[in-house]
């Protein structure tokens, strides 16, 4: 009898089968089906871009999925690889132009459209070319998605280095003026930032200053501490400048020892300590 | 669902091949370079354990893929004497010096996840897990 | 195993630690800048862990070991190169290097040892 059809009772020789076949069939009326496709995502695309470009983009994509439809793999499978490739790159593309993610994934859904003249009278053909469509149109979205989230943490991260600057004084001597409120996540970024500025400038000294920050929390004045025992190791010396009298008492009443981590109340003092330690050598 | 690899402790060698393992999956992973090394540097110290405490045994290594994170796994597993007391072993600092508390404790502060599961006379396990951010 | 090569400059000995050494390497390399500080008479001996991305306890104390016995044999010793991200673990791991002087890099390395080696 008949193959195919992803029926309940299918098996995966059925699944392949029918995979192969619908391959075949895309193949054979590739410049229809993929004709149609391009007129239908460059419709839904307008303006956004050429004729050229779609016919581009969608011909090795249609190649592609023609392919591993015929060796018989499903869109999970290693089989089905360089299609999720492409899509991925499709996704990541539109993901940084702005698209939606449904409007992302009806180019892929589009394709079900255009392959209605080709698949004739078989019902089962084209719910099997459909399933797979949806699947490959499910893994577009969530290669969109993906992808917005890799936009959102890379602008989330050039924030926070616009934000927490390094400054080289002059030879040897980096500081670094914190302000605002400063959170754990914050202030572990700024910390390992300037031991690596420490390394990168070949500098000994660094001079953080806290004249702008208005209130320091015990995690706070860990991380602070963390890095300046860092910095020793690495053979550095840290002076924390700008400490107000509110902050010193609250440094005080947390119970937490700087032993004997130089402070001064004023930048204009932590500075006169890097210049001498400079000139001693 | 995500790779594992199998790597039995007996020698020195062992402790750097676990290391280097550790290493490529935490880059696979995706954790900054401080979280790679912080979760390497927790890995050597159990896997040190594993060799002279425990007498030898094997480290299960594992990409954790989940779908806002991935992470690494590392399971450290002997048939060693066991430890009578982990509380102790584990509050037993650095200031003791002793190469067993140093180590626990130490692991415990560089990771996400810590689990240790020890009974005298059957041995020792312990999991370690270090996310992305 | 490695054996890890020491060099000889004037009163110095100078080690570069290129590989992530297994414990075997570490304890054989503090006996050999044992023997060779006595040998050599040397007054100094510079450790670059540079390429090192990794220094678990094991390791540091071995570089604190080192230091020790390198004082009770009249020789000072500076550990350089450290990265950021093993300092950041070290603190973290609670392990201080107690009395292991440290420098940004060889050259400032070299400065420390000069200076102390100008005064003994």
């Amino acid at each position: 009898m008949l193959k195919g059809g992803t029926d309940e009772g299918g098996t995966v020789a059925d699944d392949a089968g029918t995979n192969e076949r619908l391959g075949a069939m895309l193949r054979t009326h590739r410049d229809v089906v993929l004709g149609r496709w391009i007129e239908l995502v460059s419709s839904a695309m307008g303006p956004h871009s050429t004729t050229q470009e779609v016919e581009a983009e969608l011909g090795t994509l249609y190649g592609a999925i023609a392919d591993s439809l015929a060796s018989g793999a499903r869109p999970r499978e290693q089989g089905f690889g360089e299609v999720r490739a492409m899509l991925s790159e499709l996704s990541h593309d539109r993901a940084r132009l702005g698209f939606s993610p449904t409007e992302t994934a009806a180019t892929v859904l589009n394709l079900k459209v255009a392959a209605l003249s080709a698949v004739g009278d078989s019902l089962s053909d084209y719910v099997a070319l459909s399933d797979v469509v949806d699947d490959l149109a499910a893994f577009t979205f969530e290669a969109y998605v993906a992808a917005r989230e890799t936009v959102i943490t890379e602008l989330a991260e050039q924030l926070l280095e616009l934000s927490t600057p390094v400054v080289k004084l002059w030879e040897g001597v980096v500081a670094v003026p914190l302000v605002g409120t400063l959170d754990s996540a914050r202030t572990q970024v700024v910390m390992e930032k300037l031991l690596q500025v420490l390394v990168d400038t070949g500098s000994d000294h660094a001079i953080i200053d806290i004249t702008g920050v208005p209130a320091v929390d015990t995690q706070v004045a860990q991380h602070l501490l963390k890095t300046v025992v860092a910095a020793r190791l690495m053979g550095a010396e840290c002076v924390i400048s700008g400490i107000r009298p509110q902050i010193a008492q609250t440094i005080v009443a947390l119970g937490i020892e700087f032993g004997d981590i130089v402070t001064k109340a004023s930048l204009a003092d932590a500075l006169q300590i890097a210049i001498s330690a400079g000139k001693d050598g | 669902m995500g790779e594992i690899q199998d790597v039995d402790i007996l020698g020195d060698d062992d402790v750097v091949r676990v290391r280097q393992a550790v290493r490529a999956l935490a880059v696979s992973a995706g954790l900054s370079l401080v979280d790679q090394t912080k979760m390497v540097t927790a890995a050597s110290e159990l896997a040190r354990n594993t060799q002279t405490y425990g007498g030898g045994g094997s480290a299960r290594l594992e990409l954790v893929v989940e779908p806002a994170r991935s992470g690494v796994r590392a399971t450290f597993t002997d048939t060693g004497p066991g430890i009578p007391d982990v509380d102790v072993a584990m509050a037993d600092g650095y200031t003791s010096g002793s190469g067993l508390g140093l180590g626990l404790s130490g692991a415990r502060r560089l990771v996400d996840a810590f689990e240790i599961d020890s009974e005298v006379g059957r041995g020792t396990t312990v999991v370690i897990t270090k996310w992305s951010r | 195993m490695e054996r890890v090569p020491i060099l000889r400059i004037g009163d110095l000995l100078l080690v570069t630690i290129q590989v992530d050494l297994d414990d075997q390497s570490a304890l054989a390399l503090q006996e050999d800048l044992a023997r060779r500080i006595v040998a050599d008479s040397a007054h100094g001996v510079l450790i670059d862990i540079t390429a090192l991305d990794v220094v678990d306890s094991f390791i540091g104390r071995m570089l604190a070991t080192v230091a020790s016995i390198s004082a009770v044999l009249d020789a000072e010793t500076v550990v350089v190169g450290m990265r950021p991200a093993v300092a950041i673990t070290l603190v973290e791991l609670g392990l201080s290097l107690g009395g292991v002087r440290t420098a940004l890099d060889i050259d400032k390395g070299l400065a420390l040892l000069g200076r102390s080696t100008a005064r003994g």
